[in-house]
């Protein structure tokens, strides 16, 4: 066991609930952490990308990207920095409906944002209904500061893959780490096996 | 590199408090004898674990204080009152307890002052502890660039490093430290009344020099506001650094 720390009891004033992974707590609120300004892209500009090899496959301009068949999502996420949010409820398009009719022998993506922020993910871990890019929160438009006008949606991998301000997906053959996974943060990142950091 | 500190995994360790410090009436300082500490960058942060005797465990992550300093690691802890780990750090912990921690973490929000370059500062509340290594660290350089902080806080008893930072400022010609109080002001005060604003950010930190890099840490709110306003007077985005607390951040 752990070292036990003297005198620590632990807050137990409410149930632990088995949706919350080890290391994490649970919260109400919905914190806020980005490494640089929020990016305020004006709709008009924003576009969203699929691209593979230096290649355009896809892309929609905000009102295509509406036009979309849009799903409701309430799932719990989870901060690396160790808070959970239980039934947090999305509005967005599913990759899957975004990779719809591209043919790719890509075993990975790399999501790009304004601001120059990306993450790596498996492919798997984008599709079959893993992943939605969501512009709604709360049944109202997202908030810029938590990534809207649209952010990556991956709720069962720590919240950084659900990068904010996403703008595209580039298909890669290989694995590359993207902003935080280079700065000692875990490639995957499993929020049940605590996968924070590098060699977890 | 200190960088490649983070190379390998992050062992948890077993660290003790050789020294509490106390800031304000709701914050302290904990000083750490860390043996195996890896070293760290000023502006990095570290994971702490607290284990029951029963085996429940909460963790929760922490700025570090100071520069690199050996197997030493300082904490500047806020007591957040429904909270349930930095309420124990704060009251409870005792000189020769021994807590768990693991780091260190985080390689964005940091300034090793290689490049001289300007250096612009500004903090929210106890968002000032990681940008306190990168002063502490700066003065213990010997040369270094200019440099330059506004640090708004509630009131004047909430400022913490006060005294510190005023011997700073005054050792050091190429240092401007400015405070702000937005809620309640001593009879003088002198320093600003008000919110961080554009103008105010403009005024302490003499315009957006292209060379300066920006960090920001404070509770969300602040640090959009400061984010945009440095954004508003021409930093370049990629120069400004953040680091926001939520109201959960506990």
């Amino acid at each position: 066991m752990d070292h036990v720390t003297r005198g620590f009891r632990g807050r137990r004033d409410t149930e632990r609930s088995d949706r919350i992974p080890p290391g994490q707590y649970e919260t109400r609120d919905f914190p806020v952490l980005s490494a640089g300004p929020t990016p305020h892209t004006p709709l008009e500009t924003w576009t969203f990308t699929i691209s593979e090899g230096g290649e355009e496959r896809a892309r929609w301009t905000w009102d295509e990207f509406q036009a979309l068949p849009s799903e409701t999502i309430t799932k719990d996420i989870h901060c690396v920095t160790k808070w959970s949010k239980l039934d947090t409820a999305w509005e967005g398009v599913s990759v899957d409906t975004l990779l719809d009719g591209i043919e790719t022998d890509a075993a990975y993506v790399m999501a790009w944002s304004d601001g120059g922020y990306t993450t790596n993910l498996p492919l798997e871990d984008v599709t079959d209904g893993k992943a939605w890019v969501a512009h709604g929160y709360d049944d109202e438009p997202l908030d810029p500061e938590h990534g809207g006008p649209a952010r990556l949606l991956v709720p069962h991998l720590y919240f950084w893959k659900s990068a904010k301000w996403v703008r595209g997906l580039r298909l890669m053959e290989e694995d590359e780490p993207g902003f935080w996974e280079s700065l000692g943060y875990h490639l995957y990142g499993d929020p049940w096996r605590e996968q924070r950091y590098w060699g977890d | 590199m200190a960088r490649a500190a983070v190379l390998g995994r992050l062992n948890w360790l077993l660290a003790e408090l050789v020294e509490l410090v106390p800031e304000t009436p709701r914050v302290k300082s904990l000083v750490l004898a860390a043996p195996g500490w890896p070293g760290h960058r000023p502006g990095q942060h570290v994971d702490v674990r607290l284990t029951a005797e029963d085996g429940y465990q909460a963790q929760r992550s922490y700025s570090i204080a100071t520069p690199p300093d050996g197997e030493r690691v300082v904490l500047t802890v806020e007591r957040l009152e429904d909270g349930e780990v930095s309420p124990f750090l704060v009251d409870e912990l005792l000189v020769g307890d021994r807590i768990e921690l693991r780091g260190p973490i985080g390689g964005y929000f940091v300034w090793d002052g290689a490049d001289r370059a300007p250096l612009h500062l500004v903090a929210g509340g106890s968002g000032i502890v990681p940008l306190m290594a990168m002063l502490r660290h700066r003065a213990g350089l010997g040369s270094a660039g200019p440099a330059a902080l506004v640090y708004s806080a509630r009131t004047e008893g909430e400022l913490i490093y006060r005294e510190e930072l005023d011997r700073l400022a005054a050792d050091d010609g190429a240092l401007r430290i400015a405070y702000t109080l937005t809620r309640e002001r001593p009879p003088g005060w002198t320093g600003y009344d008000r919110r961080i604003d554009p103008g105010m950010l403009g005024e302490v930190l003499g315009g957006a020099d292209p060379n300066a890099t920006a960090f920001v840490c404070g509770p969300t709110r602040f640090v959009e506001v400061a984010a945009d306003a440095l954004v508003g007077l021409g930093y370049e985005p990629g120069r400004v650094r953040t680091e926001r607390f939520g109201p959960s951040g506990r």
